[in-house]
């Protein structure tokens, strides 16, 4: 079976009303196409028909044009607009049945119904069609949906709301149809119960829909991102064209004011970047020639042109659109319960109103009918399985969307859970609690060396390495003028250092422990390296053909805040532990100044997540927070693993939460929205459990007993409904949240 | 008598709601092929709601959402960490890499709509 849609696409390359004739043309020809339709002034067109994009595409490209489908955009523009209709034609329906239920309720509220007999039957007899009529029009989705689901072997909402108010107009009709067949005591009908029960779903469908609307906002927002033109430079002219044409290794420019289209590296031009919108930071980003620009964030000032490197699905706003989208369907295991409750319920309740029949048939005083009839309606009325199916998934939607306005993509519900319990969060050093950008402080020349030769062979080794530490050693050496040589048989010593030649020299650059591993004799450094790490510095021993040369310090200065945020996850109750290769002394002294409580230091990258085992071992629920890349064996080992980086230049699959921004108050943020979520999800659960474990029974009359009453339908309906509408709105509340403590 | 023919009579309806809903399976089961497998996702349910794969093969569920409700505008395989959000009128095509033979439930995101993918 082939599926007739609508495509539309965007069209390059047309000039003159001649090239609309082609491009329809080639559409038309396309087998399956029922019509096509091209926009000039738009340079768009419209396809309807049992045809895939890809063959449109194709057909158009051979008539020498280009095309591309323009999809998410007329997804959100056409889910909008079918929205709107579903939810005026639920008001509609709504109105209708209110129309014709509310005066009959009013009328048997104050008891001046007619009789059944005599003239009093005709208005029974209209009555009845006139519900009828509101069944068809206004509840005939409940009939069909419950019709469908039975063939299908299923019972959902619609099951029970078509059950109900189809038995109550039956046994009204009976009653007026064939009076003497009930004794007279129950001959009261329901069809106002029917009617206003009807009104009062779509009601709260209506309702639900409207506030379920404000839950996909934050997705809203990051497709609201997505600027739709692109001004790219074809053969030396500027042109705009659709977004979803921006081809890779295209020059694009932006100009100021101007959202950047694509992801790509600014190759002209000077500018100041605005990337709030995704990393949550709040000053804007300068941004140079060779640098990164990210494709839906806005350019301030300066125009500048751009090679794109990641286009359409590839960008990393495409990217986390789809992250937050799959996010926010993932379920935590707090909703399971939940969900093996909902898979059974209807049929349970089904079976629950066939008991309650059957009790008020066998227990039941006169007029039993009746009894029977409105215990066993309320009771198919009252329960709402919305209520418990939504409880958990709303408030995730809701939840992960409102992290991502933070710059914070929560990837599974096993995060979002989990973040609320941890008990330890630890820490990579350099990137993480450091601002990750090091640089030279110290150069100590040993005797028979001076600082230039030690700081040139220094930056030789280091230019082969990618250690963050090399980069801030061959920056300084370039910033003294000085030309690294070229080192040869380089190795780099994972958590100790590198070796390599250089000038014919065998060189050994790194730790204390790499040098005192090749015998090499340190004289009078290291209580200067000592003092050196007592604050903060990283001291580097330099090494040549076996004698010590000197050291170079580095220092990676904490960032501002990392103080702030570590307090914040202070008052949550964690703990805090840093972990780094780094020495003993220099990570104790960033750990003084970032009020960290405990250090794991000098600890190779394999062994981190060895650490991470040892604190689990203990009993605590570890998160770990690192650069996503190179701590991506620790990250999966915690409980919950955070990748920070700043921008988005990050392995955003490569955790469990990621943080946009490079800040660890992402981290405390992340688990305030954690926890805020976890408990509207437990408020949602708690609501719909107490709901249906009340209603269900008094619904069916376990008060009768002691108040000689039972629960009215209509009441029932109104509850109903309300319930799916109060879950809703509940979690809609996490649109409001504040992480507790602004941002430093 | 009249008694015992009602209570009898409810006991059946008890009994029938359990085979029916929860013993018994839908007698329409689509076969994945290479091809996509059409779903339709319309008034409370999927038709077919019970598709039927080989183990190795990759399948590709076309979901056509005609139904405006909210409830229709996800599916989501929550064993298989898949979801897809499903505009109205618009295919949607979820591709299931193959996995490993058993039974994966697929529902809206309040578990009123249900299909099965059964892998052999």
């Amino acid at each position: 079976m082939s599926t007739a849609k609508s495509i539309r696409l965007s069209i390059s390359g047309m000039s003159c009303a001649g090239c609309v004739a082609s491009v329809e043309h080639a559409l038309q020809s396309v087998a399956g196409v029922a019509t096509a339709s091209v926009n000039f002034a738009e340079h768009t067109a419209t396809v309807s028909g049992a045809v895939g994009p890809d063959q449109l595409i194709h057909a158009v490209s051979a008539a020498g044009y280009g095309a591309a489908e323009l999809r998410d955009a007329a997804d959100e523009s056409q889910k909008e607009a079918a929205e709107m209709a579903y939810y005026r034609a639920l008001l509609r329906k709504a109105l209708v049945a209110a129309a014709i239920g509310a005066p009959l309720f009013l009328l048997d509220l104050f008891g001046v119904m007619p009789h059944m007999e005599g003239k009093g039957r005709w208005f029974w007899l209209i009555t009845g069609a006139a519900t009828l009529f509101v069944l068809i029009y206004s509840g005939r989705h409940f009939f069909t949906g419950a019709w469908k689901a039975w063939r299908a072997h299923n019972a959902n909402m619609d099951t029970l709301i078509a059950l109900g108010t189809g038995t109550a107009w039956l046994y009204s009709m009976v009653i007026v149809l064939f009076p003497e067949t009930v004794p007279s005591l129950a001959r009261h009908a329901y069809f106002e119960a029917a009617a206003v029960i009807i009104a009062l779903i779509n009601f709260g469908s209506a309702l639900e829909m409207r506030a379920r609307g404000k839950t996909s906002e934050a997705i809203k927002r990051l497709i609201g991102l997505q600027p739709k033109t692109a001004r790219v430079v074809r053969d030396g002219v500027e042109a705009d064209i659709a977004i979803e044409e921006v081809g890779l290794d295209e020059t694009v420019r932006v100009r100021p004011g101007e959202k950047i289209p694509v992801d790509g590296v600014i190759i002209e031009g000077h500018s100041n970047v605005d990337e709030a919108m995704l990393t949550g930071e709040p000053l804007p980003v300068e941004k140079t020639a060779g640098d990164d620009v990210v494709g839906g964030t806005i350019n301030k000032s300066g125009s500048f042109l751009f090679k794109a490197t990641r286009v359409g699905k590839d960008t990393a706003l495409a990217r986390i659109i789809e992250l937050v989208r799959q996010a926010q369907n993932a379920k935590p295991a707090i909703g399971r319960l939940a969900d093996r409750i909902s898979a059974v319920f209807v049929p349970t309740v089904l079976i629950i109103a066939v008991i309650t029949f059957l009790v008020w048939f066998n227990l039941g005083p006169e007029p039993r009918a009746s009894y029977m009839l409105v215990a066993t309606m309320t009771v198919l009325i009252i329960a709402c399985p919305c209520a418990l199916g939504l409880a958990t998934p709303i408030s995730v939607m809701v939840g992960v969307g409102k992290a991502a306005e933070f710059g914070i993509l929560i990837r599974n519900g096993e995060a979002l859970q989990q973040s609320g319990r941890l008990t330890i969060v630890v820490l990579d050093k350099t990137g993480t609690v450091t601002a990750g950008h090091p640089a030279v402080t110290r150069v100590v020349a040993a005797p028979g060396w001076n600082e230039q030769e030690l700081l040139r062979i220094a930056a030789s080794v280091e230019a082969g390495s990618e250690h963050p530490l090399a980069e801030a050693v061959v920056d300084a050496a370039r910033q003294r003028g000085l030309n690294p040589a070229t080192a040869t048989a380089f190795q780099a010593i994972a958590g100790h250092g590198v070796r390599a030649t250089v000038d014919g020299k065998s060189v050994l650059f790194g730790n204390e422990k790499l040098m005192r591993d090749n015998h090499i004799a340190l004289g009078d450094l290291p209580p200067q390296a000592a003092a050196m790490a007592g604050q903060a510095e990283t001291p580097m021993y330099l090494a040549a053909d076996g004698g010590i040369a000197g050291i170079v310090a580095v220092a990676d200065p904490v960032r501002p805040d990392s103080a702030a945020a570590i307090a914040r996850l202070h008052a949550l109750g964690i703990k805090v532990v840093m972990v780094t290769g780094d020495n003993e002394a220099t990570a104790r002294a960033v750990a003084q100044q970032a009020g960290i409580d405990e250090v794991f230091a000098e600890v190779l990258p394999e062994d981190k997540a060895a650490k991470i085992a040892l604190l689990q071992a203990r009993g605590a629920v570890v998160g770990m927070v690192g650069d996503g890349i190179n701590d991506a064996p620790a990250l999966a080992r915690a409980d919950v693993g955070f990748a920070i980086g700043t921008g988005t230049d990050v392995a955003i699959e490569s955790a469990d939460v990621t943080l946009m921004r490079g800040s660890l108050h992402g981290v405390a943020d992340a688990i305030a929205i954690s926890n805020a979520t976890v408990r509207n999800i437990k408020q949602n659960l708690f609501g719909a459990f107490v709901y249906n474990i009340l209603g269900i029974p008094i619904a069916a009359g376990v008060l009768f007993p002691l108040t000689g009453l039972l629960l009215n339908p209509i009441i029932a309906g109104a509850a109903m409904a309300a319930s799916s509408v109060t879950v809703v709105s509940n979690a809609n509340r996490l649109r409001f949240f504040k992480p507790a403590q602004e941002r430093a | 008598m009249t008694s015992a023919l009602v209570n009898a009579g409810g006991l059946v309806v008890i009994g029938l709601i359990v085979w029916w809903f929860w013993l018994s399976t839908p007698r329409r089961v689509q076969q994945a092929s290479r091809s996509p497998v059409d779903v339709v996702v319309a008034d409370g349910v999927y038709t077919p709601a019970v598709i039927e794969a080989r183990a190795g093969d990759t399948v590709t569920l076309r979901f056509l959402r005609t139904d405006p409700g909210p409830c229709a505008e996800k599916v989501i395989f929550s064993d298989l960490g898949v979801s897809a959000d499903l505009a109205v009128g618009s295919p949607r095509d979820v591709v299931i890499t193959p996995v490993a033979p058993g039974d994966y439930e697929f529902t809206c995101q309040m578990g009123m709509y249900r299909g099965r993918l059964i892998v052999r």
